[in-house]
């Protein structure tokens, strides 16, 4: 807590409890159902996103032809904003906690793979790809089936819950091993 | 808010968008600061290392739940549950939980922390667009062969089973007290320096 500063100590706190913070989120659901009728998700506007992205790449012609993109055209509607909303939330929350820094490689991969930035970025990139195709696949991410599924108790929303931490629990295993410590 | 939620349901036309960004903005700033727009805490969470993940899910849920029930058996919500096409979710879930190791972000917490600053996050967001365009393409195979299978429709856990859902939120709290009490007091120890 700094005393130079009139910003209350909690706002320059760079981590709050994580029960408060699930909580909150809890509480912001209550918010997106009843006040915009929507729930809470990220990968279905992000899809629009992806078709606009992908026009200049393969035409925009193949786009609008294509039928998952005819039902996902995008505009700067509620879903869009939402997630420049996430941007912005996370931003200011960085510049107000003062936590705000370029990473390029975090630590416990630099730890297993060293600090390559190519090959840090070719993981995120393919992991990407993968996290995305699944989100479609599964019609939603930890977002729209981990949380808002889950919490209206939706039997789409926990498989895909479960199946999930199973998958990152072999994953995890694979591309770190399962060393109890970092010494070995 | 209740009352808000009352006077004028659903927020619709130029509120609708001013309110995206704000809710948006908090849903941004939780993420944040809640420590999971951090590749090393969610990386943490699949090897058993860091509980925030399961923590803050855990819970979104019930708090969440809870209050969503209860909005809509006052009638101020609709329920939005998602069709359960089996097939698609177990391998949908299964290739975003590789995705979401090897990336170390899931799509939300992604955007969050591209914002505040991880270089890394930024190109994941480029395979997420790209994953998205994939996925697009694969779409009428995937309509025809995968999503039929095991399509249970919209369905919750109380109309498969019978038991309704304060009964299901209270056996998710027994569970998360449980987990949650078990994980405060092994991060107690393992904070404790002889242990290392």
């Amino acid at each position: 807590m700094s005393s130079t500063s009139s910003t209350p100590g909690v706002l320059r706190q760079s981590r709050w409890n994580p029960y408060v913070v699930g909580a909150a989120i809890g509480v912001l659901s209550w918010a997106v159902f009843a006040l915009v009728d929507k729930p809470l998700g990220v990968t279905t506007s992000l899809t629009g996103l992806a078709g606009a992205c992908a026009a200049p790449f393969i035409g925009a012609d193949t786009v609008a032809a294509n039928t998952y993109f005819k039902s996902h055209v995008f505009k700067w509607d509620y879903g869009m904003l939402f997630l420049g909303g996430i941007a912005l939330g996370g931003f200011l929350s960085a510049v107000v906690s003062g936590s705000f820094r370029a990473e390029t490689i975090p630590l416990v991969w630099r730890e297993r793979f060293g600090s390559s930035a190519p090959k840090r970025f070719a993981a995120a990139f393919l992991g990407g790809i993968l996290a995305m195709f699944g989100a479609r696949l599964a019609d939603g991410c930890t977002s729209g089936n981990g949380i808002s599924g889950s919490l209206q108790l939706a039997v789409g929303g926990w498989t895909f819950f479960l199946t999930l931490f199973a998958a990152g629990i072999v994953t995890s295993l694979v591309l770190f091993g399962s060393g109890r410590s970092a010494n070995h | 808010m209740l009352t808000l939620a009352a006077i004028t349901p659903p927020v619709t036309g130029p509120a609708a968008l001013v309110a995206a960004v704000a809710l948006g903005a908090v849903f941004g700033v939780l993420l944040h600061r809640g420590g999971v727009a951090n590749y090393n805490v969610i990386v943490n969470q699949f090897r058993f290392r860091d509980f925030t993940v399961l923590k803050i899910m855990m819970t979104a849920i019930i708090v969440g739940g809870l209050g969503v029930l209860a909005l809509n058996s006052a009638g101020l919500a609709n329920y939005h549950i998602k069709a359960a096409n089996m097939l698609g979710i177990v391998i949908g879930a299964a290739i975003f939980g590789v995705g979401m190791v090897l990336y170390g972000y899931c799509p939300g917490t992604a955007i969050a922390a591209a914002a505040s600053g991880s270089i890394h996050a930024g190109v994941g967001l480029a395979g997420l667009l790209v994953g998205g365009t994939l996925y697009a393409f694969s779409f009428p195979w995937i309509a025809k062969h995968i999503l039929p299978v095991g399509a249970l429709g919209k369905v919750r856990l109380p109309d498969v089973s019978g038991v309704p859902a304060l009964v299901w939120f209270a056996a998710l709290i027994a569970i998360a007290l449980t987990v949650f009490v078990l994980i405060e007091r092994t991060e107690r120890r393992t904070l404790c320096p002889q242990s290392n």
